[in-house]
């Protein structure tokens, strides 16, 4: 049960990542400036003190990724936000918490790389969303919203999916949906049991003492905690979650997610207006990745197309969902490139050709 | 020998507690703070990390700070001090306990907070970590124990290792004009805005510990009466990677690291509050 | 067939087209309507213009990003020659031809309203209010949102420290609507 009744209000997908956070009763924020996310640091810097929180403005994103972990080693919920560069900073911490099991939010705006790249937006960062990200065999959960709506409604996802998983979760946007306004209703969700009594950090009175800690050097100990975290990720694969447009007599199907799903949207409701059978599917959540809705498409003789803002990343996901039966052709906009429906729709025109 | 990270793996010794109770006819005249455990140290004979443990476990006891207490532990030889202190406890990655300890302050505010740092760890890698956690003035107490060498991973140059002294990393010996002069944190830390108390005391003879015990007091004092950020600098002995006996470590802590790391309260909100007046 | 607009607008950094942009975007969205708007990033930030993109449309609104607008608001020449071509056949562009060479404009392909906005805002007692005057040229020519929701809509864009200047706003938007 929800309140939707909240207002709608015209806002940046930035400002619709800070709101969310507040509705999901975030509690700590930590962060290093760096564009084009800064509106999410500045609007917290006041809202979230106003709503009794905690803000920092962190010494670099290592330390503002460390301040998280130690937050949320409490069980409160926390969060931080970077954009690409600063997220790579972020990847130590992010595999001490995957490795010890700390639930938190980290948003990411993605920008055009590698390396400083620029402040366009990009998707090139999929691989190191999805693959976990730093060092070690480990996998954050990511969802990658398309509207500012979706980054509202995400980030309440988000804290709700750290907490059920004891695990990061990664929200991945990018230059444009957290710069674009667009009409957001703010609703408040019901407060969510975290279970965090079991196992947060709130000192040793009448209790055993407790540790979080991500080593594990007795013998057998490390390969036991790999095993619980391969369940863990396992059992996570019911929440993958994708959009499906058109798909039903679908005979190409463009894959492609976040903005670039949106962009690659009106493409396809054009190229339909002019009587091509195409479809969309949006990956929502890109880990898990709707492996099964693909793999359902390819089996009933689909063809695919997956469009992405890099050089092709998400496509190997796509290509191991469909392989059994298909294969997906693949178009990408360089990062440094902006994208608009039309560049999208020649490569779809192009694939509905090569029948 | 020098320990590695494997070689020192206390699975066993962790769970090996010893039992202290008295045998018949005996009496027991020493006993362990209640906020240390009953378990064998994987710290090699005449290490420092005992003493530093064992008053951190004092202190936790006599100020009733036990059930409030959240330690971050740090990456070096003292990564295990969650399996010796009775108390909750978070590892965070290589220098970055400081950052940590923040973000578990800023949630929980009512928690008595502290990181346990080697110089590696505090001086080296996490130096940005440190510096701007006590600037920020958080209101958290940092044990820093500086031995001039990386223990842990077998003895290599540290950013406090004497000019002149051998370590795996400078065989001929620390040279200034190449790799610079030892770091003294005390110093720095007391001169940063946030920090209420910064000092260097030394674990080398009974009085000096003594003292040592008092200062780190006053480090968790500032913490508890919410008056800003306290650190510790405790001068420790290494006698493996030191290649020395036990004595001849406490030896030169005296000859050779005091003189060059002077002993002494740089700063005390306390003092300078009446200075001011 | 279902309402849909969309327009670029273009002009100096400081002759706040952002503004006007974030008004007829929020307009669209007291009107009931989808709305997106994107202040462009990249190479175009350079060069003399700022832009942005506003989408009004009763469905659900794909990309935020137009590469053939179905029209354009242009401040400046700079802006004129950037995005003139752009423009969609037979689409709508408003042109200030107080600061645009007029000979430049293409009346053929597209329908262009030239107005003299520097000098209208300056009969209307503010020489700033260009944007405002544009973008009431802009409501008349396309038709997509009547005057009087966009003068409503001032309110939530302009902040509070301006708000003595919301009723200058809303006269040189009557201005710029009217001479078109």
């Amino acid at each position: 049960m929800t309140q939707r009744t909240g207002k709608r209000v015209f806002i940046k997908g930035n400002e619709a990542v800070g709101y969310g956070a507040l509705a999901a009763g975030c509690r700590c924020y930590f962060g290093y400036p760096i564009t084009p996310q800064n509106e999410i640091p500045e609007m917290l810097s006041s809202a979230l003190v106003e709503a009794g929180g905690e803000f920092v403005q962190a010494e670099s994103e290592l330390a503002a990724a460390n301040m998280l972990l130690g937050a949320v080693s409490t069980g409160v919920r926390a969060m931080t936000s970077s954009s690409s560069p600063g997220i790579s900073l972020m990847q130590e911490a992010i595999s001490y918490m995957a490795g010890s099991e700390l639930p938190g939010v980290i948003v990411n705006m993605n920008r055009g790389g590698p390396g400083l790249g620029d402040i366009g937006p990009a998707q090139g960062d999929y691989y190191q969303s999805t693959r976990g990200g730093g060092h070690g065999d480990y996998r954050t959960m990511v969802i990658a919203p398309s509207t500012c709506q979706e980054a509202y409604d995400m980030m309440i996802e988000a804290f709700d999916l750290a907490y059920k998983y004891r695990n990061p979760v990664l929200v991945l946007g990018d230059g444009i949906i957290g710069g674009m306004k667009e009409p957001v209703t703010l609703w408040q969700p019901e407060k969510t049991d975290d279970k965090v009594e079991g196992w947060q950090l709130d000192g040793a009175k009448g209790r055993e003492k407790r540790l979080i800690c991500s080593l594990f050097l007795a013998e057998g100990a490390l390969a036991q905690q790999n095993r619980h975290l391969l369940a863990k990720y396992t059992l996570m694969q019911k929440e993958a979650r994708a959009e499906c447009f058109m798909t039903d007599d679908a005979e190409l199907v463009v894959v492609a997610f976040g903005s670039m799903g949106r962009i690659a949207k009106s493409g396809v409701r054009k190229l339909r207006e002019a009587g091509h059978k195409i479809g969309l599917v949006r990956p929502i959540t890109l880990y898990p990745f709707p492996t099964d809705v693909l793999a359902d498409l390819a089996a009933r003789g689909c063809r695919f197309l997956t469009i992405e803002h890099n050089t092709g990343q998400m496509v190997d996901d796509v290509r191991l969902a469909v392989r059994k039966h298909a294969d997906s052709d693949f178009f990408g906009i360089m990062p440094g490139d902006m994208p608009g429906a039309e560049d999208l729709m020649a490569p779809m025109i192009d694939a509905l050709g090569r029948k | 020998m020098a320990p590695d990270i494997d070689s020192i793996a206390p699975t066993e010794a962790v769970a090996d507690s010893i039992d202290l109770t008295p045998m018949p006819g005996e009496t027991l005249v020493f006993d362990k703070p209640e906020s240390l455990r009953s378990t064998l140290t994987h710290y090699c004979p005449g290490c420092h990390h005992g003493t530093a443990h064992r008053l951190v476990a004092e202190l936790l006891d006599e100020m009733q700070l036990r059930e409030k207490a959240i330690v971050i532990g740090s990456i070096g030889c003292s990564v295990f001090i969650y399996n010796y202190l009775d108390i909750d406890a978070v590892e965070a990655p290589h220098g970055r306990g400081p950052a940590a300890a923040t973000g578990v302050k800023r949630a929980r505010p009512d928690k008595f907070v502290f990181t346990y740092q080697g110089d590696g760890d505090l001086a080296s890698i996490g130096m940005a970590e440190i510096m701007h956690a006590a600037n920020r003035g958080e209101r958290l107490s940092v044990v820093f124990v500086n031995n001039t060498v990386y223990g842990m991973t077998g003895g290599q140059m540290a950013p406090t290792t004497l000019i002149g002294q051998k370590t795996t990393t400078c065989p001929g010996g620390r040279c200034l004009e190449r790799e610079g002069a030892p770091i003294r944190m005390a110093e720095i830390i007391a001169s940063l805005g946030g920090v209420a108390y910064s000092a260097r005391v030394s674990l080398d003879s009974v009085k000096n510990i003594r003292a040592a015990k008092k200062a780190l007091r006053r480090a968790f004092e500032v913490q508890t009466e919410g008056v800003g950020f306290g650190f510790v600098e405790l001068l420790s002995g290494c006698p493996t990677n030191w290649r020395m006996t036990p004595v001849q470590a406490n030896n030169r802590i005296r000859t050779e690291m005091i003189p060059y790391f002077p002993l002494g309260v740089f700063k005390d909100v306390a003092t300078l509050n009446t200075e001011g007046e | 067939m279902a309402l849909y607009q969309d327009v670029t607008m273009a002009g100096f950094g400081g002759q706040g087209v952002m503004l006007i942009g974030n008004l007829l975007a929020y307009a669209g969205m007291e009107s009931g309507l989808n709305v997106t708007f994107i202040p462009v990033y990249g190479p175009e930030m350079r060069g003399g213009t700022a832009n942005c993109t506003v989408v009004v449309s009763e469905d659900e609104i794909g990309s935020p990003i137009i590469q053939r607008p179905k029209s354009t608001i242009i401040l400046n020449q700079p802006s004129l020659e950037k995005f003139q071509p752009r423009v969609e056949d037979g689409g709508v562009q408003i042109v200030n031809s107080s600061l645009v060479d007029t000979a430049l404009v293409d009346t053929q392909r597209i329908r262009s309203v030239c107005i003299p906005a520097n000098e209208i805002a300056e009969q209307v007692g503010n020489g700033r209010m260009v944007n405002m005057v544009a973008l009431g040229a802009f409501l008349k020519a396309t038709g997509v949102l009547p005057l009087e929701k966009v003068q409503a809509s001032l309110s939530h864009v302009i902040s509070a420290h301006y708000g003595h200047l919301i009723p200058k706003n809303a006269e040189a938007l009557k201005a710029g609507y009217d001479f078109a």
